[in-house]
């Protein structure tokens, strides 16, 4: 069986895995990494996604041979050692953008790599069309996108530090 | 510095979500047991068919198989069971065939479970799934209940026959034909509830788990009511006794109804956890929820109005074709009789109603309850109905509804479906909601879009919900095989915090805040030092769960009356302490005071000496502090208000985009107005989702079209806008907190509201009526002209 050699969250790993083997299965089963979810079987949802080198993936979608020798973050990796949470997930709370918490994982992280990759600032329709690629039953992202447009002025205040 | 205040009223962020935006929730998947096997399951890809024979030695041969079983290993077991039971217009019990937890001889929709095959990893299991070999003999299929009930069509069960469930019927027959003969005008309209996959992000999973040793069973599973898990399963399946299962159901990733039910997968699980000695999990692919998860609405109604000259409603009669898939899902019987025709009244003075629904068995995936349940498919009826008088009538859409509401001073109101509404003001909330969304300012928007070339629509819908769910008695009457009351157990610790153990459950709805917030307010205890357990059989009383807006206003209630039991024993206690009558004490921000003093104990002391009964009314009161209470409500709850869609349509594509939505409830009392504004949005959207996009959709030989996110719409950010909630809040009467509820208001206001805008939009085309979902290809041919007769 193929060896996957990874940092995943700042913790180097080397996992035995079947070929077939997706991104999503080792972090779940293989490292204990929960907090990826999976919740559709096409790409839909975005429940899964991580951030590998630096952009956001949907975990499903990648096998985990493809992820050999690069850096992931997942939703664990996303506070500070010392628990300092991410702006995004500090206004994930603040502004109830999340009910049931299945998609909320995925959510926080493409919206961190949104906002990462538009320095220049969102609109809340261009957030909106950003999180096209995530699916939430809950909140109707009302309170998603006004987090997320909250999150952006302190994360980019912060870059700026 | 004062404490920032965390009591009624307050919007306290959730104590739930540091865990979940850390990653650190526990979902069912989340939980793996040592030396647990895999299960998947094969299921049928065929609607209607016999099943000829099934080998399974090639598949047991595969690497990694533990088992393969099918319906003849499972002889023994019992078939999942109904919750409700409806009579015919006769009396006589419906049909109520049996569902096996895997097909028996027949399969009877796509997705039916025909084998259960068990091994050391998901994927090994997966392929031996595929080296089955199953034969089938096509049997012909019907997907909707014209089909099913058109002369000649196939038999799915035996015991059904023409394919009816029950033929059932509420109101007064005479009083409506009378009101009938005597009208000016009668307005009728044919018109369909879309059917639709509930899609919870969480799949459905479950794990068996047996301890060969102590013979005690374990099931962990995504459910909005595991003591309901327990009982049916327990009982009616797998004969396990109740002390000896455990039914856990830790953090869940939405419900919206769909997580009510005991499952096949649930039963299969923990029956094959004891037969190999070893754990057994399930997860479904987002594919199998699909084909497997209770669908929801899917009603095909005919309604009339009489009305007399002045348009005053005079008379209502509905006839509706309620489909309910191919077996009794747990409380399938009771969505189109005792959550839809009860609701037939809606915010109106209608006099007389009469309403017959016939129900039906059909080759497609069980119908349930999913959010709203029966009461959206009434709102969409009765609010389309009041849009088509308009339409035929020329009276003013607002005008015939404000004439037709029940007046603020009639409550308590008995309609003639069975309800008595206890409070409401149905003006209020439609004053608030129209200026809200400046209905008056509507022309020259209207005016604006189409020199753009847009065609905008505005859309009104009043709603009534009846929720709360409970009271025993009457769900008895109308057919619940269960009782329906909440109960709760409070534990104050010797140090003074508490830990409230609830038999509700929380999916989403922020329980552990908003319900820690009761205690906040009652006890004076702060809001940390406050834990709420739920989701546990092991651990909580035998509560009934969370839907139908219940926690607050059945769960909520049954809090109170614990909470006042821990005054109540408290008084004593410090009476003893300070040396006073009982009668003296009073109990207020969290302090026991001889009224008139300034002696007096904290709630802490209070605590400690009930565990620590040195100094202690010993011969009166036992020790400790920690009650339980069970509440069985007087009636239902009954929210109302007025949802306000404006929609613009590009005649170009036929995309309709929602422009602004807004919604006015009264949900009673509001415990958490952040946690209730959320509520509302995510109904909406998902009212807005039935509206415009979703469609659960079976081709005409009842095979699955829409089977997965690539097929079905769900809405996505980029579908949807900011939505505007507001309140006009009357108090329930009858409950100690004055609460109604919140969590499906949202998804049974809206649908109505947008399609009433849909068809404005399109007024000018001659448009009277248009089933949901109101999709591009349908506006677009009914612009483009030639196949109007679609959009009906």
């Amino acid at each position: 069986m193929p060896q996957v050699t990874l940092t995943v969250n700042g913790k180097s790993s080397s996992v035995e895995v079947e070929a077939r083997t997706l991104l999503v299965e080792l972090l779940r089963d293989k490292l204990g990494l929960t907090g990826t979810h999976v919740g559709c079987d096409t790409s839909q949802c975005g429940a899964c996604v991580v951030h590998v080198d630096g952009n956001s993936v949907k975990s499903c979608t990648m096998l985990a041979v493809q992820a050999d020798g690069a850096k992931v973050t997942t939703i664990e990796g996303l506070a500070a050692a010392d628990g300092t949470l991410h702006p995004m997930q500090e206004m994930f709370r603040e502004h109830h953008a999340l009910q049931c918490g299945f998609c909320t994982p995925g959510m926080v992280m493409s919206a961190v790599d949104l906002v990462q990759k538009n320095p220049q600032g969102l609109s809340q329709d261009e957030i909106r069309h950003g999180l096209e690629g995530n699916l939430c039953r809950c909140t109707g992202y009302h309170n998603i996108v006004k987090a997320i447009d909250a999150a952006q002025g302190l994360m980019h205040a912060k870059a700026a530090e | 510095m004062n404490a920032p205040f965390e009591g009624i009223g307050a919007s306290v962020r959730r104590t739930e979500d540091l865990r979940f935006i850390s990653g650190k929730g526990n979902y069912t998947d989340d939980i793996n047991r040592p030396n647990q096997v895999y299960a998947v399951f094969k299921r049928s890809d065929r609607p209607h068919a016999k099943i000829v024979s099934i080998d399974t030695a090639a598949a047991l041969a595969m690497p990694g198989v533990v088992a393969v079983y099918t319906a003849a290993d499972l002889a023994a077991i019992g078939g999942l069971p109904c919750g409700w039971g409806i009579n015919n217009k006769d009396g006589s019990p419906m049909n109520e065939p049996k569902h096996p937890v895997l097909a028996e001889g027949k399969v009877r929709h796509v997705g039916d479970p025909i084998a259960m095959v068990i091994a050391d990893t998901k994927a090994q299991a997966k392929d031996a799934a595929e080296a089955l070999v199953i034969e089938l003999e096509d049997l012909p299929a019907a997907a909707t209940v014209r089909d099913a009930l058109a002369a000649g069509a196939a038999q799915i069960h035996d015991n059904a026959p023409g394919n009816v469930c029950y033929d059932w019927h509420i109101g007064d027959k005479d009083a409506t034909d009378a009101a009938f003969a005597k009208a000016h005008k009668v307005v009728t309209l044919d018109l369909l509830n879309n059917r639709l996959v509930p899609n919870a992000m969480e799949p459905r999973v479950a794990i068996g788990d047996f301890d060969r040793t102590t013979g005690l069973h374990t099931l962990f599973t995504t459910s909005q009511n595991p003591h309901v898990i327990r009982l049916l399963m327990g009982a009616f399946v797998l004969g396990i006794p109740e002390h000896k299962l455990r039914v856990v159901a830790p953090d869940v990733g939405g419900g919206f109804g769909s997580k009510i039910y005991h499952y096949a997968e649930e039963a299969g699980c923990t029956w094959a956890a004891a037969k190999l000695n070893r754990p057994v999990k399930w997860t479904a692919e987002r594919t199998e929820s699909f084909m497997s998860d209770a669908h929801g609405r899917d009603h095909d109604s005919t309604a009339s109005m009489a009305l007399d000259d002045n348009g005053n409603f005079l008379g209502l009669r509905v006839s509706t074709l309620a489909n309910l898939g191919a077996y009794l899902s747990t409380f399938g019987p009771a969505v189109p009789t005792y959550l839809y025709a009860t609701l037939l009244a809606g915010t109106y003075k209608t006099p007389a109603i009469y309403a017959e629904v016939k129900a039906v068995f059909t080759n497609t995936v069980p119908v349930d309850a999913y959010r709203g349940a029966g009461r959206p498919e009434a709102t969409f009826l009765l609010e389309r109905l009041v849009d088509t008088i308009c339409h035929d009538t020329g009276f003013d859409r607002v005008a015939i509804r404000r004439q037709n509401f029940i007046p603020r001073d009639a409550f308590p109101y008995q309609t003639p479906v069975a309800l008595e509404y206890d409070s409401g003001d149905y003006f209020a909330t439609m004053d608030t909601a129209m200026k809200q969304a400046d209905y008056a300012g509507f022309p020259a928007r209207k005016a604006a879009a189409a020199a753009k070339g847009k065609l905008r629509g505005i859309g009104i819908s009043t709603y009534l919900e009846a929720c709360g769910i409970a009271p025993s008695a009457v769900a008895g009457a109308l057919g619940a095989r269960a009782g329906l009351y909440e109960v709760a157990n409070v534990r104050v610790h010797p140090t003074g915090s508490v830990t409230v153990f609830t038999g509700t459950h929380s999916h989403g709805q922020g329980h552990e805040t908003t319900l820690a917030q009761l205690v906040v307010e009652q006890l004076g205890v702060p809001h940390a030092q406050v834990e709420i357990v739920h989701g546990d059989t092991d651990r909580i009383p035998f509560g009934m769960g969370t839907y139908g807006s219940r926690s607050l206003a059945v769960g909520g209630s049954a809090m109170v009356k614990a909470m006042d039991k821990i005054i109540t024993k408290g008084k004593k206690i410090a009476a003893h302490l300070l040396e006073a009558s009982v009668e003296d004490i009073e109990f207020a921000n969290g302090k026991f005071s001889v009224a008139g003093t300034d002696r007096a104990k904290t709630f802490g002391e209070i605590a400690l000496t009930a565990y620590v009964p040195h100094n202690y009314p010993i011969t009166e009161i036992e020790p400790g502090l920690d009650e339980t209470a069970f509440y069985d409500p007087a009636n239902f709850t009954y929210p109302g208000g007025c949802h306000v869609c404006e929609v613009e349509i590009d005649p170009e594509t036929g995309v309709t985009s929602v422009i602004q939505f807004v919604a006015v409830d009264d949900v009673g009392r509001v415990i958490n107005p952040m946690i209730v504004e959320g509520q509302v949005q995510g109904g909406v959207a998902q009212g807005i989702g039935q509206a415009l996009l979703e469609n659960a959709l079976y081709d005409d030989q009842a095979q699955l079209v829409s089977g997965s996110f690539m097929d079905y719409t769900m809405p996505r950010a980029d579908n949807l806008v900011n939505i505007s909630v507001g309140t006009e809040n009357t108090l329930c009467t009858h409950n100690p907190l004055g609460v109604k509820g919140c969590g499906e208001v949202g998804a049974i206001g809206s649908p109505p509201a947008v399609m009433n805008a849909v068809v404005d939009a399109l007024s000018a085309y001659g448009v009277r009526h248009m089933n949901m979902p109101a999709s591009p290809e349908k506006v677009w041919n009914i612009i483009h002209g030639g196949l109007r007769a679609a959009a009906e």
